[in-house]
């Protein structure tokens, strides 16, 4: 008949234990609605409210330092499985006054000292293939095919592994109008391609002829189409979607 | 002379808190999910060219003021995953640690008990088996969430770091079966809830006050005689007779 659990006591006592225990719960709802709203009006880093951004760069931290891996990569799939009809999803830097002919790949090795690259001299290099499942930000994927030369390849040859040491690099289109920010240890990936060819052919202008990136531990938003410039930098080098409220990292 | 009643601790505070800190972040994660999910709402319920509900309707997005805000949306959700996820684990540590575990995970006689359980609520069948705190299709029911929650944490592991947990995203049938399911687990979510309101309004206040306060009151049929000096201040007979 005797239970811990349970006790007699007065209605008096009821109505005192809910009339304490609703007070506390409404000032706990009270406390979490100024709590949103103190959230939604911090003041913005980079479109979006500022304790925001810095558990996104928490994350980044944690992915990149703790959870990334170059031996990581994305499954690779043979090219009958890749989609004929690549998607096209962004034009951003992509402008029609764009000269192919004069085009040359500029690499700044330090301010001031920029080396000039063809394409027929980066095409010289060793060539690897891609095909993995490309990952939009918006949700969407599909299995498409590059070949380029290897990120890390690149590098080696033209002797730009003291940049490398670096934390980010840097890539813009030639009209400045689009760039990414690229955490240095992501750009190393061995899948990390300077591709200039898509389904066997030269990328079409609208997937970033002459030269573009594919980076598949990234989202679509780094693969950054009609490379003009690429630099090293131990901060954050600009990033397009980082301004307009995405993760800087943003990686797969 | 007072009137007296029972009263039986139904919930214990730590459980109180877990339920209440989930129920804002998990509304916050499925709205922020909505505003993910929109830059590419390609499901439905439907056959070849017919559809018979589209995941969502103009009308829907538009209402909840939806559309073009994934960059929003995408930093909300990988905030607070964070709570959701650590109120998830102390939660069901609680669980186990405590033996709450045996009041609320199914037993051997819950899947058919919840068949009665069911059939009484429907006002089909009159009485209700013997219960402890949760009946045979509550006992189903919320273990049920606990695996949906799990299942949503695994499933948004998958879609969110594709690469790194690939194993992962491989078991659960690959990155696009991975965010099917994550949605699927979403829409579950709000069954749930719309039924769990139902029921919660259907048993009443005492039911609802012991979420908040921890107690309910029940008739209190052996009330032993008491002195009336014992009444002065509100007495916990139980506790006088040292028999807790």
């Amino acid at each position: 008949m005797t239970n811990k659990n349970e006790n007699i006591v007065s209605l008096k006592d009821i109505r005192n234990k809910t009339v304490r225990a609703f007070a506390i719960f409404f000032l706990l709802i009270i406390a979490a609605l100024f709590g949103w709203h103190w959230l939604n009006h911090q003041p913005e880093d980079n479109g979006i409210p500022g304790p925001l951004r810095t558990v996104l760069n928490g994350n980044e931290n944690l992915f990149s330092n703790y959870i990334y891996s170059l031996h990581n990569s994305s499954k690779a799939y043979s090219p009958a499985d890749a989609a004929p009809r690549v998607r096209v999803n962004g034009d951003a830097g992509l402008g029609d006054d764009f000269d192919t002919a004069a085009w040359k790949l500029q690499v700044v090795r330090k301010p001031g000292d920029t080396l000039f690259i063809s394409l027929d001299e980066i095409k010289a290099l060793p060539k690897t293939e891609v095909i993995f499942d490309f990952k939009c930000i918006e949700g969407w994927s599909q299995i498409t095919h590059w070949s380029g030369v290897k990120f890390s390849d690149f590098l080696n040859k033209y002797n730009l592994t003291s940049q490398s040491a670096m934390n980010y690099v840097g890539l813009n289109t030639p009209d400045k109008k689009y760039y990414v920010g690229i955490d240095t240890r992501s750009i190393l990936h061995p899948q990390t391609l300077l591709c200039y060819e898509m389904n066997g052919k030269p990328l079409p202008m609208n997937q970033g002829y002459p030269l573009r990136l594919i980076i598949p531990v990234k989202y679509g938003i780094k693969h950054l189409k009609r490379i003009g410039t690429i630099f090293f930098s131990n901060t954050k080098p600009k990033d397009y979607w980082y301004e307009r409220g995405y993760d800087y990292y943003s990686g797969l | 002379m007072q009137q007296m009643k029972k009263i039986v601790k139904k919930h214990p505070l730590a459980i109180r808190w877990f339920h209440w800190i989930n129920f804002p972040v998990l509304a916050i994660m499925i709205w922020s999910g909505l505003l993910i999910y929109w830059a590419n709402d390609i499901y439905r319920l439907g056959w070849g060219t017919t559809t018979v509900l589209k995941f969502f309707p103009d009308s829907f997005n538009k209402a909840l003021n939806i559309p073009f805000r994934l960059a929003e949306g995408m930093s909300f959700h990988f905030v607070f995953m964070w709570l959701f996820a650590i109120n998830g684990f102390i939660y069901v540590t609680y669980l186990f640690f405590s033996g709450e575990w045996k009041l609320i995970f199914p037993n051997k006689k819950s899947l058919k008990e919840s068949w009665l359980v069911i059939l009484h609520d429907l006002h089909i069948r009159k009485g209700l088996p013997p219960q402890k705190k949760y009946n045979a299709a509550q006992r189903i029911a919320y273990t049920g969430v606990i695996v949906m929650g799990f299942g949503s944490l695994i499933t948004g592991i998958a879609i969110y770091k594709p690469v790194q947990f690939k194993t992962i995203c491989a078991l659960l049938g690959g990155y696009e079966w991975a965010r099917i399911e994550h949605f699927t687990l979403t829409i579950l979510f709000t069954l749930f809830f719309i039924v769990h309101i139902i029921q919660v309004i259907l048993a009443g206040w005492n039911n609802f006050r012991g979420m908040v306060a921890g107690f309910e009151v029940v008739p209190a049929t052996t009330v032993p005689p008491v002195a009336n000096e014992a009444i002065e201040e509100p007495v916990t007979i139980m506790n006088k007779q040292k028999n807790s």
